[in-house]
């Protein structure tokens, strides 16, 4: 006899037309206070990246001691609400051998990819990607990527070197993408699945052939494309396939409320911020509400403005004098302050998020990378990296790691392997690495 | 050749040809500048002599069509106001043009996604109930259920034109039937179709341009592209779309394959209204506008400098290059001399200036400092600071957009103490870039980039006018590779008249119509030299090049290896 789920239940009704269907609430897949999935199995652990440009100003950005209990530098000042949360990751080395050095490439690219670029866009698959692959081929989107400055060729995330992932650059987008009405609110009482979708599902086939098609007649490089096409093409299926399904509840996954307008966009720090706090808010529900499970949020800092200043963040690193009393660039550090500020506004609304008996970043692992370590020489040498969240456990927080001048491609292989990818080692030449950074791990 | 510039009887033309031919070194050019008489009929006569040097063509390669390039074919087909305001992906910018880029580009779902809300938005409007009626060109017997032969009607026309060649029978029957299940299923025959329609709008058919290629029967052992391949890449090239009926109709019989189809073609394109779409998007291309999509200025010390004024200032530069290079078909290089240009509301604020409540045909005086497209907002702000100018990045964007040259970035781990601004008096950015040209890490690239940008500090970082810098007179002297000007109006007329200009835009139009920045030297000093002998005119250019083997011949494509490319850098590295 065969067998009959939901799925096929729906199917069978749709072919009679649009319906509703009344599922009860009996059907939770929580447990009873939303700690865990009704079968027992932990709440999806999920992975984060975020980037701000420009780097430190080391005198004043790395603590002196490390462990537990370090005293927060001055320009860490705007974490101390958010400590106890986070990890911060010092005095690593993007060893680039004998690629070319390519200014605020270089730093960001071995960070995340763990090789070094020989030219300018010369990214491999980075970690995003890799851990998408690996937890995020189930949800709504493999990917979610949002950033708070108006460019959306400013990527730090690469499927391969000729295909970079842009980023919502809207905020209003980012909520139409995740919250408009291809959203499906998993605690809605009724589920209406749409007949359109069906068919737009079944029509994805005449697509698949004419990728074939076109195999045929391409050459082997041009095969591989085509392969990347088929690939989206079958997450597009699956996408609607989820639509077509009843999602199961999700107790603290509550849709926001709609965006009125876009938030204004340009490139002074206000404006970068405001927009920064409303995609941070937007994503923290969209991972919340299982819609993704792999999500990148760039901050932004390389063409910051501060009003009546009349450098933007990056001319301001090179052509700023340092002071003589204070023995860094006052303006620099400024800009500085307020990215790490964004950051720690960025934690707190994952720690703000209540999720069961926690919070939504008891589950979840934030990288937040940079281009540079000291901006002033835009060394790539003295990388820091921040990171936020438990990742389910397996991380311990509040602690400040000294690198000791190693690789930081060991910051994304203890990433991934937190993540649960079976990987023995990652990174090539001076950057592959098989040692975690144990002083974090639970 | 110094001689023959004081030679007050050759003709203006005619000495700009020969200082061409001297850049360019190309012994037969030089030998007939030199020995043929003087006159524009003789350039005819050189015209026909010249040879194209003997090709293996450029390989084949499968193109991402750009956003803008599915839009101009959906309004072919649909009419101008069939669009989406989706923001496509971007390319990649690579050997200087996004169109070399699009060759790489791929989609995953991230992009695709974002085709497919293309897909959505026009495929809604196209079945709109104030528009279907006119558009499908069909009625269904019943608007509740599926109609075959008006799917099949119109399927097979836009399926067509979007896939560049006929539908078979078995791809027509699939979508068709695609229209008809869904029409069924919603029980409605508008809705079904507008999925079917979808379907075609992200098919890798629509949205990828394959290069096929054919063995030529006149060159034994070479490659050709077949007709449809040439009707695609003619077409992309001249009007920035897919091929429209007539040229797949030349297509679909030959006649585009023989030399005289081949031409009737070409003059028909070049004659249309849509050309001015062709060498709008390739001067997009070339000049890299689609940064002036993320440009933004401090609204403090730039307050007139609007997001208005942003889009406006891109426009203004496409209108001026359109008006004076396809519509008058005047010299490329007067694009640096000419006052002619248009305003908005919005840029002449910028421009100090009154204007109308709309755009407006405008020639700046005689005595103005506006003089050649480097000094309209499009360049001045899109190569500025958000709150001041840069004659670096403005002298980098000549070298690199202009010239062609690569102008390497600033390294990392350097230690800028040395260049710091020590000394709060410094007040003009000549006298700030003096101390980066007395430090040897800095001086090699600065040195070739901040004299030409400091030409034009009379205009601030939002393109305003100024003669003081902080109370300081402006100084805009400089040289450009030895030859020296005074302001921005004696820098327009030394980039006039540089080899490197013209030569440069022969190389970018080659590169951007084969998608191959690769061509044998000789071969871009024929289509220099003929551009030169075209009186540097760009529809001449295109034609020559639109007919020549180098534009159809091809070879299959080697491995490609990314190379580097100072013009592919993202914003940041860039700066």
């Amino acid at each position: 006899m065969t067998h009959m789920n939901r799925r096929r239940v729906l199917r069978g009704i749709l072919n009679g037309g649009a319906v509703t269907v009344g599922l009860p609430l009996l059907d939770c897949f929580l447990n009873t206070n939303g700690t865990a999935m009704a079968d027992g199995k932990p709440l999806p652990i999920a992975f984060g990246t975020w980037h701000w440009g420009l780097g430190i100003a080391r005198n004043v950005f790395e603590p002196k001691t490390t462990g537990l209990n370090y005293e927060l530098t001055q320009q860490l000042l705007p974490l101390k609400d958010v400590k106890q949360h986070i990890n911060v990751l010092t005095n690593f080395t993007a060893f680039r051998d004998s690629a070319p050095a390519i200014c605020h490439h270089t730093g960001w690219v071995i960070a995340r990819s763990g090789n070094a670029p020989r030219t300018n866009g010369d990214v491999v698959e980075t970690i995003d990607v890799t851990t998408a692959a690996r937890i995020g081929r189930t949800t709504r989107f493999k990917i979610l990527a949002a950033s708070a400055v108006n460019n959306v060729r400013e990527t730090f995330s690469y499927d391969n070197p000729t295909t970079p992932n842009t980023a919502e650059t809207s905020a209003l987008g980012l909520y139409t993408r995740i919250f408009g009405p291809d959203f499906q609110d998993p605690n809605a009482p009724t589920f209406t699945p749409n007949p359109a979708v069906m068919v737009r599902k079944s029509a994805l086939s005449g697509v698949m052939n004419d990728i074939k098609d076109v195999e045929k007649v391409v050459g082997a490089e041009d095969r591989a494309r085509m392969d990347q096409y088929f690939t989206a093409v079958r997450q597009v299926e699956r996408q609607f396939e989820q639509r077509l399904t009843k999602p199961e509840p999700i107790a603290a996954c509550h849709s926001p409320k709609a965006l009125g307008e876009d938030i204004k966009i340009g490139t002074e720090v206000e404006l970068v911020s405001s927009r920064h706090k409303t995609m941070a808010s937007l994503m923290a529900m969209a991972v919340a509400c299982d819609q993704t499970r792999v999500f990148n949020l760039y901050y932004g800092g390389f063409d910051h403005t501060k009003l009546g200043y009349e450098k933007p963040h990056h001319a301001c690193t090179h052509e700023e004098p340092i002071d003589e009393k204070l023995g860094y660039q006052i303006n620099h550090a400024w800009f500085t302050m307020r990215s790490i500020q964004a950051w720690a506004e960025y934690v707190k609304v994952l720690a703000d998020f209540k999720e069961g008996g926690g919070s939504l970043l008891d589950r979840v692992l934030v990288m937040g990378t940079t281009d540079v370590g000291e901006a002033r020489i835009h060394s790539i040498d003295h990388l820091p990296i921040l990171m936020a969240g438990r990742a389910g456990g397996k991380v311990k927080t509040g602690y400040h790691v000294d690198g000791g001048g190693t690789s930081i491609a060991r910051i994304g292989y203890t990433a991934m392997r937190v993540m649960g990818l079976d990987i023995p080692n990652w990174g090539t030449n001076s950057n592959n690495t098989s040692k975690e950074l144990g002083e974090i791990l639970v | 050749m110094f001689r023959m510039k004081e030679k007050t009887s050759i003709s203006k033309r005619r000495l700009t040809f020969l200082r061409g031919c001297a850049f360019v070194a190309l012994a037969a050019c030089a030998i007939a500048a030199c020995s043929a008489p003087t006159g524009v009929q003789n350039d005819a006569a050189r015209v026909a002599t010249l040879q194209e040097p003997d090709t293996k063509g450029a390989p084949t390669s499968v193109r991402l069509v750009t956003g803008a390039q599915l839009l101009n074919t959906v309004a072919y087909l649909f009419g101008p106001d069939v669009k989406t305001i989706t923001r496509f992906p971007p390319m990649e910018r690579v050997e200087g043009l996004l169109q070399i880029g699009a060759g790489r580009a791929g989609i995953n779902d991230n992009y695709l996604e974002i085709y497919r809300k293309a897909s959505t938005d026009v495929a809604a409007l196209v079945m709109d109930v104030r528009r279907r009626n006119f558009l499908i060109g069909c009625t269904p017997a019943n608007p509740n259920a599926a109609d075959n032969a008006c799917a099949t009607q119109f399927l097979s026309r836009v399926g067509r034109i979007l896939f560049r060649q006929p539908l078979d029978k078995a791809r027509t029957d699939e979508v068709v039937g695609i229209a008809n299940t869904a029409a069924d299923t919603l029980g409605d025959f508008y809705s079904g179709l507008g999925i079917a329609l979808e379907t075609l709008l992200v098919s890798p058919k629509t949205l990828f341009v394959v290069d096929r290629a054919e063995p030529d029967p006149a060159r034994p052992g070479e490659q050709r592209l077949d007709a449809y391949s040439l009707a695609s890449r003619l077409s992309f090239f001249l009007w920035n779309a897919a091929p429209d009926d007539t040229v797949l109709k030349a297509a679909e019989s030959g006649e585009i394959l023989t030399p005289k189809g081949r031409a009737k073609i070409v003059d028909m394109m070049l004659a249309s209204p849509r050309l001015e779409k062709g060498v709008r998007a390739f001067f997009d291309d070339m000049l890299a506008f689609d940064d002036l999509e993320v440009l933004a200025k401090d609204p403090q010390i730039y307050p007139v400098f609007t997001g208005n004024a942003v889009g406006d200032a891109r426009e203004q530069a496409l209108r001026t290059i359109t008006e004076l290079l396809v519509t008058e078909r005047s010299d490329y290089r007067d694009l640096f001399t000419t006052r002619k240009t248009f305003v908005s509301p919005a840029l002449a604020a910028v421009y100090q200036m009154p204007t109308n409540s709309s755009w407006m045909a405008y020639e700046f005086p005689k005595d103005s400092p506006r003089i050649g497209i480097l000094t309209q907002a499009a360049f001045l702000a899109g190569h500025s600071h958000p709150g001041r100018s840069s004659p670096t990045l403005r002298g980098k964007a000549l070298r690199e957009l202009l010239f062609c040259q690569k102008v390497p970035p600033p390294p990392p781990n350097v230690d800028f103490s040395a260049v710091e601004n020590p000394d709060p008096n410094i007040k003009t950015a000549r006298d700030r870039l003096d101390v980066h040209h007395k430090n040897p890490v800095c001086a090699g690239c600065h040195k070739i980039t901040d004299p030409l940008g400091l030409a034009l500090e009379n205009f601030d970082g939002a393109g305003q006018y100024r003669e003081n810098e902080k109370g300081a007179p402006i100084d805009a002297t400089g040289a450009l590779d030895g030859v020296p000007f005074n302001d921005p109006a004696t820098l327009g007329k030394v980039l006039h008249d540089s080899p490197a200009l013209t030569s440069c835009l022969t190389r970018r139009v080659l590169s951007y119509a084969t998608s191959n920045a690769n061509a044998d030297a000789e071969v871009l000093k024929y289509f220099n030299a003929q551009f030169g002998m075209h009186g540097y005119r760009i529809p001449d250019l295109l034609r020559v090049i639109a007919l020549s083997e180098s534009f159809s011949r091809v070879r299959a494509p080697e491995s490609t290896t990314k190379t580097a490319d100072a013009g592919a850098l993202t914003n940041a590295a860039a700066k």
